[in-house]
Protein backbone atom coordinates (compact mmCIF):
# COMPACT_ATOMS: atom_id res chain seq x y z
CA UNK A 1 0.00 0.00 0.00
CA UNK A 2 3.24 2.42 0.11
CA UNK A 3 3.17 5.44 -2.28
CA UNK A 4 5.36 7.90 -2.78
CA UNK A 5 5.25 12.06 -2.21
CA UNK A 6 8.52 13.39 -3.77
CA UNK A 7 11.19 11.74 -0.89
CA UNK A 8 8.17 11.02 1.44
CA UNK A 9 7.12 7.56 1.93
CA UNK A 10 3.50 7.28 2.91
CA UNK A 11 2.66 3.62 4.17
CA UNK A 12 -0.56 4.41 2.38
CA UNK A 13 -2.04 6.68 0.04
CA UNK A 14 -4.82 7.82 2.96
CA UNK A 15 -4.93 11.06 3.96
CA UNK A 16 -7.88 12.93 6.13
CA UNK A 17 -7.82 16.57 4.14
CA UNK A 18 -7.42 19.76 5.68
CA UNK A 19 -10.59 20.94 7.82
CA UNK A 20 -12.07 17.62 7.94
CA UNK A 21 -10.00 16.52 10.93
CA UNK A 22 -8.45 19.16 12.59
CA UNK A 23 -5.55 18.99 14.08
CA UNK A 24 -6.13 15.08 14.75
CA UNK A 25 -7.34 15.36 18.42
CA UNK A 26 -10.63 14.32 18.06
CA UNK A 27 -10.15 11.67 15.30
CA UNK A 28 -7.60 9.81 17.69
CA UNK A 29 -10.71 9.52 19.88
CA UNK A 30 -11.45 6.42 17.52
CA UNK A 31 -8.98 5.56 15.77
CA UNK A 32 -4.78 5.28 15.98
CA UNK A 33 -3.56 8.32 13.83
CA UNK A 34 -0.67 6.05 12.86
CA UNK A 35 -2.74 3.89 10.79
CA UNK A 36 -2.90 7.03 8.04
CA UNK A 37 -0.53 7.46 5.31
CA UNK A 38 -0.50 11.29 6.24
CA UNK A 39 -2.63 13.77 8.12
CA UNK A 40 -3.58 17.18 6.63
CA UNK A 41 -4.29 19.86 9.56
CA UNK A 42 -6.67 22.62 10.28
CA UNK A 43 -5.54 25.55 7.65
CA UNK A 44 -3.58 28.24 9.43
CA UNK A 45 -3.53 31.69 9.17
CA UNK A 46 -1.11 34.70 10.85
CA UNK A 47 -3.53 35.61 13.17
CA UNK A 48 -6.37 34.19 14.99
CA UNK A 49 -10.10 33.00 13.26
CA UNK A 50 -13.39 33.11 14.36
CA UNK A 51 -14.75 32.59 10.40
CA UNK A 52 -17.59 33.03 8.73
CA UNK A 53 -21.32 33.38 10.51
CA UNK A 54 -23.76 30.70 10.95
CA UNK A 55 -25.28 29.10 9.08
CA UNK A 56 -22.04 27.40 7.58
CA UNK A 57 -23.64 24.06 6.46
CA UNK A 58 -25.93 23.13 3.66
CA UNK A 59 -26.24 19.36 2.89
CA UNK A 60 -27.43 18.83 -1.24
CA UNK A 61 -28.93 15.95 -1.22
CA UNK A 62 -26.65 12.57 -1.43
CA UNK A 63 -24.12 14.28 -3.16
CA UNK A 64 -22.36 16.10 -0.23
CA UNK A 65 -22.62 19.44 1.24
CA UNK A 66 -21.45 23.13 1.14
CA UNK A 67 -19.69 24.53 3.81
CA UNK A 68 -18.33 28.13 4.48
CA UNK A 69 -16.70 28.34 7.56
CA UNK A 70 -14.33 30.42 6.43
CA UNK A 71 -10.90 29.20 7.85
CA UNK A 72 -11.46 29.47 11.72
CA UNK A 73 -8.57 28.86 12.97
CA UNK A 74 -6.38 29.60 16.11
CA UNK A 75 -3.77 31.77 14.50
CA UNK A 76 0.05 30.23 14.05
CA UNK A 77 1.69 31.04 17.35
CA UNK A 78 -1.12 29.13 18.95
CA UNK A 79 -0.98 25.98 16.09
CA UNK A 80 2.95 26.03 16.89
CA UNK A 81 2.41 26.39 20.15
CA UNK A 82 0.12 24.05 21.15
CA UNK A 83 -1.62 22.47 18.26
CA UNK A 84 1.33 20.87 16.55
CA UNK A 85 3.00 19.13 19.69
CA UNK A 86 0.27 17.59 21.21
CA UNK A 87 -0.42 16.16 17.28
CA UNK A 88 3.39 14.67 17.21
CA UNK A 89 2.30 13.64 20.53
CA UNK A 90 -0.10 11.12 19.19
CA UNK A 91 1.38 10.65 16.03
CA UNK A 92 4.46 9.36 14.58
CA UNK A 93 3.93 9.90 10.47
CA UNK A 94 4.26 13.21 8.13
CA UNK A 95 2.20 16.03 9.00
CA UNK A 96 1.16 18.17 5.72
CA UNK A 97 1.34 21.55 7.12
CA UNK A 98 -2.00 23.54 4.97
CA UNK A 99 -1.30 27.44 4.96
CA UNK A 100 -3.99 30.25 4.10
CA UNK A 101 -3.25 33.95 3.73
CA UNK A 102 -4.90 37.12 2.85
CA UNK A 103 -1.84 38.63 0.75
CA UNK A 104 1.60 37.31 -0.27
CA UNK A 105 3.25 38.25 2.99
CA UNK A 106 1.13 36.18 5.23
CA UNK A 107 1.66 32.91 3.00
CA UNK A 108 5.27 33.52 3.34
CA UNK A 109 4.77 34.77 7.06
CA UNK A 110 2.97 31.69 8.05
CA UNK A 111 5.02 29.33 6.18
CA UNK A 112 8.09 30.58 7.01
CA UNK A 113 7.06 29.88 11.08
CA UNK A 114 5.84 26.81 10.07
CA UNK A 115 8.96 25.70 8.35
CA UNK A 116 11.15 26.88 11.43
CA UNK A 117 9.33 25.82 14.13
CA UNK A 118 7.25 22.61 13.47
CA UNK A 119 8.73 19.03 12.11
CA UNK A 120 5.66 19.21 9.11
CA UNK A 121 6.71 17.26 5.82
CA UNK A 122 5.16 19.00 3.62
CA UNK A 123 3.70 22.81 3.70
CA UNK A 124 0.24 22.38 2.05
CA UNK A 125 -0.68 25.90 0.18
CA UNK A 126 -3.84 27.01 -0.12
CA UNK A 127 -4.85 29.18 -2.87
CA UNK A 128 -7.94 28.03 -3.34
CA UNK A 129 -10.85 29.07 -0.42
CA UNK A 130 -13.56 30.09 -1.92
CA UNK A 131 -14.98 31.21 1.78
CA UNK A 132 -12.94 34.13 2.52
CA UNK A 133 -13.26 37.27 0.63
CA UNK A 134 -9.64 39.21 -0.39
CA UNK A 135 -7.51 35.90 -0.51
CA UNK A 136 -7.44 32.38 -0.72
CA UNK A 137 -9.24 31.35 -3.99
CA UNK A 138 -8.07 35.23 -5.51
CA UNK A 139 -5.14 33.74 -5.32
CA UNK A 140 -6.09 30.57 -7.10
CA UNK A 141 -7.54 31.97 -10.19
CA UNK A 142 -4.94 33.28 -12.28
CA UNK A 143 -1.61 31.84 -13.02
CA UNK A 144 0.28 34.65 -11.98
CA UNK A 145 -1.16 35.12 -8.37
CA UNK A 146 -0.50 31.60 -8.04
CA UNK A 147 2.94 31.84 -9.25
CA UNK A 148 3.41 34.46 -7.20
CA UNK A 149 2.51 32.91 -4.02
CA UNK A 150 4.57 29.82 -4.69
CA UNK A 151 7.48 31.78 -4.98
CA UNK A 152 7.05 33.70 -2.05
CA UNK A 153 6.39 30.57 -0.11
CA UNK A 154 9.59 28.71 -1.68
CA UNK A 155 11.59 31.60 -1.05
CA UNK A 156 10.98 30.67 3.00
CA UNK A 157 11.06 27.40 3.38
CA UNK A 158 13.33 24.44 2.30
CA UNK A 159 10.16 21.52 3.04
CA UNK A 160 8.49 20.49 -0.08
CA UNK A 161 5.83 22.96 -0.61
CA UNK A 162 2.24 21.88 -2.19
CA UNK A 163 -0.26 24.36 -3.73
CA UNK A 164 -3.46 23.15 -3.27
CA UNK A 165 -5.32 24.16 -6.74
CA UNK A 166 -8.99 26.04 -7.00
CA UNK A 167 -11.20 23.99 -8.96
CA UNK A 168 -13.43 26.97 -10.13
CA UNK A 169 -11.19 28.07 -12.76
CA UNK A 170 -11.59 27.69 -16.43
CA UNK A 171 -8.33 25.65 -16.95
CA UNK A 172 -6.81 24.06 -14.00
CA UNK A 173 -3.55 23.55 -16.09
CA UNK A 174 -2.20 26.56 -16.64
CA UNK A 175 -2.45 27.45 -12.89
CA UNK A 176 -0.62 23.93 -12.24
CA UNK A 177 1.84 24.74 -14.73
CA UNK A 178 2.55 28.23 -13.43
CA UNK A 179 2.87 26.72 -9.71
CA UNK A 180 5.73 24.27 -11.05
CA UNK A 181 7.24 26.68 -13.11
CA UNK A 182 7.80 29.10 -9.51
CA UNK A 183 9.21 26.35 -7.95
CA UNK A 184 6.44 24.30 -6.54
CA UNK A 185 7.39 20.60 -5.51
CA UNK A 186 3.60 19.18 -5.65
CA UNK A 187 0.18 20.00 -6.31
CA UNK A 188 -3.03 18.90 -4.41
CA UNK A 189 -6.09 19.13 -6.01
CA UNK A 190 -9.00 19.98 -5.65
CA UNK A 191 -10.63 22.51 -3.24
CA UNK A 192 -13.88 22.88 -3.32
CA UNK A 193 -16.63 23.68 -6.09
CA UNK A 194 -18.25 27.08 -5.24
CA UNK A 195 -21.65 26.43 -5.12
CA UNK A 196 -24.86 27.52 -3.51
CA UNK A 197 -28.46 26.37 -1.51
CA UNK A 198 -31.50 28.39 -0.95
CA UNK A 199 -33.87 28.14 1.59
CA UNK A 200 -37.33 28.19 -0.66
CA UNK A 201 -39.69 28.82 2.51
CA UNK A 202 -37.38 31.53 3.70
CA UNK A 203 -36.51 32.81 0.29
CA UNK A 204 -32.57 33.02 1.39
CA UNK A 205 -29.50 31.42 0.80
CA UNK A 206 -28.74 28.78 3.30
CA UNK A 207 -25.50 29.57 4.63
CA UNK A 208 -24.92 33.42 6.05
CA UNK A 209 -22.11 33.59 3.94
CA UNK A 210 -24.38 32.64 0.50
CA UNK A 211 -22.28 31.37 -1.55
CA UNK A 212 -19.83 28.06 -0.11
CA UNK A 213 -17.64 24.93 -1.06
CA UNK A 214 -19.17 22.66 -2.85
CA UNK A 215 -17.61 18.92 -1.69
CA UNK A 216 -18.68 15.23 -1.27
CA UNK A 217 -19.42 12.53 -3.76
CA UNK A 218 -21.34 15.04 -6.42
CA UNK A 219 -17.56 16.47 -7.28
CA UNK A 220 -15.45 13.22 -7.63
CA UNK A 221 -16.13 12.96 -11.39
CA UNK A 222 -14.62 16.58 -11.65
CA UNK A 223 -11.76 16.21 -9.61
CA UNK A 224 -10.95 12.91 -11.33
CA UNK A 225 -10.78 14.82 -14.82
CA UNK A 226 -9.26 17.75 -13.16
CA UNK A 227 -6.65 15.24 -11.92
CA UNK A 228 -6.16 13.56 -14.68
CA UNK A 229 -5.56 16.57 -16.88
CA UNK A 230 -2.78 18.07 -14.53
CA UNK A 231 -1.02 14.76 -14.54
CA UNK A 232 -0.85 15.00 -17.73
CA UNK A 233 0.11 18.63 -17.96
CA UNK A 234 2.96 17.93 -15.00
CA UNK A 235 3.80 14.65 -15.99
CA UNK A 236 7.09 14.39 -13.45
CA UNK A 237 5.18 16.54 -10.18
CA UNK A 238 3.69 14.68 -7.10
CA UNK A 239 0.04 15.25 -7.40
CA UNK A 240 -2.20 14.87 -4.04
CA UNK A 241 -5.43 13.85 -5.36
CA UNK A 242 -8.99 15.70 -3.52
CA UNK A 243 -12.89 15.83 -3.93
CA UNK A 244 -15.47 13.14 -2.90
CA UNK A 245 -13.30 10.48 -2.32
CA UNK A 246 -15.34 8.21 -0.01
CA UNK A 247 -14.21 4.48 -0.55
CA UNK A 248 -11.05 2.24 -1.66
CA UNK A 249 -12.85 2.32 -5.23
CA UNK A 250 -12.37 5.71 -5.23
CA UNK A 251 -9.08 6.03 -4.23
CA UNK A 252 -7.66 3.29 -7.02
CA UNK A 253 -9.29 5.22 -9.27
CA UNK A 254 -7.86 8.65 -8.46
CA UNK A 255 -4.68 7.04 -8.04
CA UNK A 256 -5.18 5.92 -11.70
CA UNK A 257 -5.83 9.31 -12.70
CA UNK A 258 -2.89 10.57 -11.92
CA UNK A 259 -2.91 10.65 -8.19
CA UNK A 260 0.16 9.72 -5.67
CA UNK A 261 -1.97 9.97 -2.71
CA UNK A 262 -5.21 10.52 -1.98
CA UNK A 263 -7.15 12.92 0.60
CA UNK A 264 -10.65 12.15 2.12
CA UNK A 265 -12.67 15.51 2.85
CA UNK A 266 -16.21 15.35 2.94
CA UNK A 267 -16.70 11.67 3.92
CA UNK A 268 -15.10 12.10 7.23
CA UNK A 269 -18.12 14.52 8.34
CA UNK A 270 -20.52 11.34 7.29
CA UNK A 271 -18.96 8.77 8.75
CA UNK A 272 -15.91 9.55 11.04
CA UNK A 273 -14.69 6.32 10.31
CA UNK A 274 -14.44 5.90 6.97
CA UNK A 275 -9.88 6.99 6.57
CA UNK A 276 -9.24 3.46 8.78
CA UNK A 277 -12.48 1.50 6.90
CA UNK A 278 -10.63 2.49 3.53
CA UNK A 279 -7.25 1.72 4.70
CA UNK A 280 -8.76 -1.64 6.17
CA UNK A 281 -9.68 -2.63 2.59
CA UNK A 282 -7.27 -1.38 0.23
CA UNK A 283 -5.19 -4.63 0.07
CA UNK A 284 -8.30 -6.70 -0.10
CA UNK A 285 -9.16 -4.30 -2.96
CA UNK A 286 -5.70 -4.62 -4.52
CA UNK A 287 -5.81 -8.07 -4.89
CA UNK A 288 -9.06 -8.36 -6.66
CA UNK A 289 -7.58 -5.82 -9.28
CA UNK A 290 -4.65 -7.29 -9.44
CA UNK A 291 -2.65 -4.42 -8.08
CA UNK A 292 0.68 -5.39 -6.54
CA UNK A 293 2.00 -2.10 -5.75
CA UNK A 294 0.21 1.31 -6.08
CA UNK A 295 2.75 2.97 -7.72
CA UNK A 296 2.19 0.78 -10.94
CA UNK A 297 -1.08 2.29 -11.28
CA UNK A 298 -0.45 5.80 -10.99
CA UNK A 299 -1.86 8.17 -13.95
CA UNK A 300 -2.33 4.99 -16.27
CA UNK A 301 -5.38 6.47 -17.48
CA UNK B 1 -18.38 8.74 20.30
CA UNK B 2 -19.76 5.20 19.76
CA UNK B 3 -20.63 4.48 15.85
CA UNK B 4 -23.09 1.28 16.27
CA UNK B 5 -26.20 -0.82 14.34
CA UNK B 6 -29.40 0.14 16.05
CA UNK B 7 -32.92 -1.49 15.48
CA UNK B 8 -36.31 0.90 15.19
CA UNK B 9 -38.58 -0.72 17.40
CA UNK B 10 -41.15 1.80 16.99
CA UNK B 11 -41.60 5.07 15.58
CA UNK B 12 -44.91 7.18 15.96
CA UNK B 13 -46.45 10.68 15.92
CA UNK B 14 -46.72 12.28 19.06
CA UNK B 15 -47.84 15.92 18.17
CA UNK B 16 -48.17 18.30 15.36
CA UNK B 17 -44.56 17.21 13.44
CA UNK B 18 -43.62 15.53 16.33
CA UNK B 19 -42.31 12.17 16.09
CA UNK B 20 -41.43 9.31 18.73
CA UNK B 21 -38.57 6.82 17.77
CA UNK B 22 -37.58 4.27 19.92
CA UNK B 23 -34.37 1.99 19.04
CA UNK B 24 -32.49 -0.99 19.85
CA UNK B 25 -28.91 -0.94 20.37
CA UNK B 26 -25.77 -0.17 22.75
CA UNK B 27 -27.06 2.12 25.46
CA UNK B 28 -24.39 2.47 27.10
CA UNK B 29 -22.17 5.76 28.23
CA UNK B 30 -25.49 7.99 26.87
CA UNK B 31 -25.76 11.01 29.56
CA UNK B 32 -29.01 12.94 29.44
CA UNK B 33 -28.46 16.20 27.55
CA UNK B 34 -26.04 14.42 24.63
CA UNK B 35 -27.35 14.20 21.34
CA UNK B 36 -27.01 11.20 18.48
CA UNK B 37 -26.20 11.77 15.19
CA UNK B 38 -28.13 9.11 12.56
CA UNK B 39 -27.55 8.25 9.33
CA UNK B 40 -30.24 8.31 6.73
CA UNK B 41 -30.17 6.38 3.29
CA UNK B 42 -30.08 9.12 0.65
CA UNK B 43 -29.11 12.41 2.85
CA UNK B 44 -25.00 13.01 2.96
CA UNK B 45 -25.60 14.59 6.35
CA UNK B 46 -26.35 12.80 9.52
CA UNK B 47 -29.09 14.12 11.41
CA UNK B 48 -28.20 15.35 14.93
CA UNK B 49 -31.15 14.25 17.46
CA UNK B 50 -31.07 14.95 21.31
CA UNK B 51 -31.39 11.90 23.55
CA UNK B 52 -35.36 11.92 24.70
CA UNK B 53 -35.06 8.74 27.20
CA UNK B 54 -32.66 5.63 27.48
CA UNK B 55 -34.45 2.63 29.55
CA UNK B 56 -31.74 -0.68 29.56
CA UNK B 57 -31.00 -1.45 25.34
CA UNK B 58 -34.14 0.93 24.42
CA UNK B 59 -33.07 4.63 23.13
CA UNK B 60 -35.76 7.37 22.77
CA UNK B 61 -35.41 10.13 20.37
CA UNK B 62 -37.91 12.71 19.69
CA UNK B 63 -37.75 14.97 17.22
CA UNK B 64 -39.58 17.62 14.54
CA UNK B 65 -39.73 16.81 11.36
CA UNK B 66 -38.34 20.54 9.66
CA UNK B 67 -36.54 19.15 6.44
CA UNK B 68 -36.97 16.27 3.98
CA UNK B 69 -34.58 14.23 5.85
CA UNK B 70 -36.40 14.31 9.45
CA UNK B 71 -39.72 13.81 7.11
CA UNK B 72 -38.05 10.92 5.58
CA UNK B 73 -37.04 9.54 9.26
CA UNK B 74 -40.58 10.06 10.02
CA UNK B 75 -41.35 6.90 7.62
CA UNK B 76 -39.23 4.61 8.91
CA UNK B 77 -40.72 1.65 10.02
CA UNK B 78 -40.59 -0.74 13.14
CA UNK B 79 -37.48 -3.37 12.23
CA UNK B 80 -35.58 -1.27 9.68
CA UNK B 81 -31.96 -0.79 10.88
CA UNK B 82 -29.87 2.83 11.32
CA UNK B 83 -26.40 3.50 11.93
CA UNK B 84 -26.05 6.09 14.78
CA UNK B 85 -23.02 8.05 16.53
CA UNK B 86 -23.46 8.11 20.13
CA UNK B 87 -22.78 10.04 22.97
CA UNK B 88 -22.11 12.99 21.28
CA UNK B 89 -21.64 16.32 23.16
CA UNK B 90 -21.13 17.17 26.77
CA UNK B 91 -24.49 16.45 28.39
CA UNK B 92 -26.06 18.29 31.32
CA UNK B 93 -23.96 18.83 34.52
CA UNK B 94 -26.68 17.36 36.83
CA UNK B 95 -24.36 17.80 39.86
CA UNK B 96 -24.95 21.62 40.08
CA UNK B 97 -29.17 21.25 40.94
CA UNK B 98 -30.14 21.98 44.08
CA UNK B 99 -33.20 20.49 46.52
CA UNK B 100 -35.04 22.27 44.05
CA UNK B 101 -34.24 22.49 40.35
CA UNK B 102 -36.20 24.09 37.41
CA UNK B 103 -36.60 22.28 33.99
CA UNK B 104 -37.40 25.05 31.02
CA UNK B 105 -38.53 23.92 27.68
CA UNK B 106 -40.31 25.00 24.27
CA UNK B 107 -41.55 23.36 21.69
CA UNK B 108 -38.87 20.49 20.37
CA UNK B 109 -36.27 21.58 22.68
CA UNK B 110 -38.51 19.39 25.17
CA UNK B 111 -37.07 16.24 24.67
CA UNK B 112 -34.27 15.93 26.54
CA UNK B 113 -35.33 17.67 29.39
CA UNK B 114 -37.21 14.46 29.81
CA UNK B 115 -33.78 12.07 30.63
CA UNK B 116 -32.47 14.60 32.44
CA UNK B 117 -35.94 14.89 34.44
CA UNK B 118 -36.01 11.26 34.70
CA UNK B 119 -31.78 11.33 36.13
CA UNK B 120 -33.24 14.59 38.68
CA UNK B 121 -35.61 12.31 40.17
CA UNK B 122 -33.48 9.56 40.94
CA UNK B 123 -31.36 11.98 42.76
CA UNK B 124 -34.13 12.60 44.75
CA UNK B 125 -34.70 16.39 43.60
CA UNK B 126 -37.56 18.50 43.93
CA UNK B 127 -38.42 19.23 39.95
CA UNK B 128 -40.60 21.24 38.49
CA UNK B 129 -41.12 21.71 34.85
CA UNK B 130 -42.30 24.47 32.69
CA UNK B 131 -42.80 23.35 29.16
CA UNK B 132 -44.19 26.45 26.43
CA UNK B 133 -45.82 25.34 22.88
CA UNK B 134 -47.72 27.22 20.33
CA UNK B 135 -50.80 25.50 20.54
CA UNK B 136 -52.58 22.76 21.56
CA UNK B 137 -51.57 20.56 18.76
CA UNK B 138 -47.84 21.07 19.43
CA UNK B 139 -48.50 19.52 23.43
CA UNK B 140 -46.38 16.79 24.14
CA UNK B 141 -44.74 14.99 27.46
CA UNK B 142 -46.89 16.77 29.86
CA UNK B 143 -47.77 13.08 31.32
CA UNK B 144 -44.85 11.74 31.16
CA UNK B 145 -42.98 14.42 33.11
CA UNK B 146 -45.89 13.69 35.88
CA UNK B 147 -45.48 10.64 35.96
CA UNK B 148 -42.00 11.06 37.24
CA UNK B 149 -43.51 12.80 39.82
CA UNK B 150 -42.37 16.38 38.33
CA UNK B 151 -44.83 19.64 39.32
CA UNK B 152 -45.62 20.58 35.47
CA UNK B 153 -47.16 23.72 34.09
CA UNK B 154 -47.37 23.88 30.60
CA UNK B 155 -48.16 27.43 28.60
CA UNK B 156 -49.34 28.01 25.00
CA UNK B 157 -48.94 31.29 23.08
CA UNK B 158 -52.58 30.81 21.64
CA UNK B 159 -53.79 29.97 25.09
CA UNK B 160 -55.44 26.91 23.53
CA UNK B 161 -54.15 24.62 26.12
CA UNK B 162 -52.78 25.68 29.97
CA UNK B 163 -51.95 28.53 30.45
CA UNK B 164 -52.00 31.76 27.81
CA UNK B 165 -48.73 32.90 27.22
CA UNK B 166 -44.30 31.85 27.13
CA UNK B 167 -42.83 30.43 29.51
CA UNK B 168 -40.76 32.92 31.41
CA UNK B 169 -44.50 34.31 32.53
CA UNK B 170 -44.56 31.45 34.78
CA UNK B 171 -41.64 31.59 36.15
CA UNK B 172 -40.41 34.14 39.15
CA UNK B 173 -36.81 35.60 39.01
CA UNK B 174 -36.58 33.84 42.33
CA UNK B 175 -35.90 30.59 40.26
CA UNK B 176 -33.78 27.84 41.28
CA UNK B 177 -31.11 26.26 39.50
CA UNK B 178 -32.62 25.86 36.19
CA UNK B 179 -31.70 23.65 32.77
CA UNK B 180 -33.47 24.73 29.57
CA UNK B 181 -33.82 23.91 26.25
CA UNK B 182 -36.14 25.98 23.23
CA UNK B 183 -35.87 28.32 20.81
CA UNK B 184 -32.91 31.42 20.69
CA UNK B 185 -35.92 33.85 21.75
CA UNK B 186 -37.37 31.44 24.35
CA UNK B 187 -33.62 30.98 25.89
CA UNK B 188 -32.72 34.62 25.69
CA UNK B 189 -36.00 35.86 27.82
CA UNK B 190 -35.32 33.15 30.59
CA UNK B 191 -31.31 34.80 30.85
CA UNK B 192 -33.57 38.30 30.78
CA UNK B 193 -35.70 37.83 33.73
CA UNK B 194 -34.36 34.60 35.35
CA UNK B 195 -30.78 35.13 35.36
CA UNK B 196 -27.60 33.20 34.47
CA UNK B 197 -27.83 30.56 37.41
CA UNK B 198 -28.65 27.84 35.26
CA UNK B 199 -28.05 25.66 32.07
CA UNK B 200 -28.70 26.14 28.72
CA UNK B 201 -28.70 23.41 25.67
CA UNK B 202 -28.03 24.98 22.25
CA UNK B 203 -29.11 23.85 18.91
CA UNK B 204 -27.24 24.76 15.34
CA UNK B 205 -26.99 23.41 11.81
CA UNK B 206 -24.33 20.76 11.70
CA UNK B 207 -21.46 18.77 9.40
CA UNK B 208 -19.73 16.44 11.26
CA UNK B 209 -21.39 16.33 14.75
CA UNK B 210 -18.32 15.14 16.12
CA UNK B 211 -15.95 18.21 16.48
CA UNK B 212 -13.63 17.90 13.25
CA UNK B 213 -15.12 20.20 10.83
CA UNK B 214 -15.98 23.68 13.38
CA UNK B 215 -19.28 24.64 11.30
CA UNK B 216 -21.22 24.84 14.47
CA UNK B 217 -19.02 26.99 16.55
CA UNK B 218 -20.35 29.94 18.47
CA UNK B 219 -18.78 32.71 19.74
CA UNK B 220 -19.17 32.46 23.48
CA UNK B 221 -17.83 34.90 26.50
CA UNK B 222 -14.90 32.50 26.91
CA UNK B 223 -13.93 31.88 23.38
CA UNK B 224 -15.19 29.80 20.43
CA UNK B 225 -17.04 26.76 21.62
CA UNK B 226 -18.33 24.06 19.51
CA UNK B 227 -22.31 23.63 19.30
CA UNK B 228 -21.43 19.69 19.23
CA UNK B 229 -18.07 18.94 20.98
CA UNK B 230 -17.72 21.63 23.93
CA UNK B 231 -21.70 22.25 23.80
CA UNK B 232 -24.71 21.82 23.10
CA UNK B 233 -25.05 22.31 26.84
CA UNK B 234 -23.69 25.60 28.20
CA UNK B 235 -23.44 27.81 31.30
CA UNK B 236 -26.24 30.25 30.73
CA UNK B 237 -23.62 32.90 32.01
CA UNK B 238 -21.47 31.91 29.09
CA UNK B 239 -23.46 32.17 25.84
CA UNK B 240 -23.78 35.92 24.14
CA UNK B 241 -27.23 36.06 22.94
Amino acid sequence: MKTRLGDIELKNPVIPASGTCGFGMEMSEWMDLNHLGAIATKGTTRDARYGNPLPRIAECGASGLINAVGLQNPGVDEVIRHEMPALRAIYNGPIIANVSGFNVEDYAYVCQRIDQETDAAILEVNISCPNVHNGGMAFGTTPEAAAEVTRAVKAVTRKPVYMKLSPNVTDITAIARACVEAGADGLCLINTVLGMRIDIRRRKAIVANRYGGYSGPGIFPIALRMVNQVRQACPKTPIIGCGGVGSAEDVIEMMMAGANAVEIGAANLQNPQVCKQIIDRLPKLMNELHIEHLQDIIGIV
Amino acid sequence: MKQSKWTIKSNLPLAYQIYCMVLQGDTSDIRPGQFVEIALPGYYLRRPISVSNVVDNELTLIYKTVGQGTAAMAQMKRGQELDILTCLGNGYDLSKAGKEVLLVGGGVGVPPLFYAAKCLRRMGKEVRVVLGFNSIHDVFAEREFKALGCQVDVCTMDGSYGTQGVVTDLIKPSAPYYYACGPLPMLKALVKNVGTNGQISMEERMGCGVGICVGCSIETKHGIKRVCKEGPVFPADEVSF
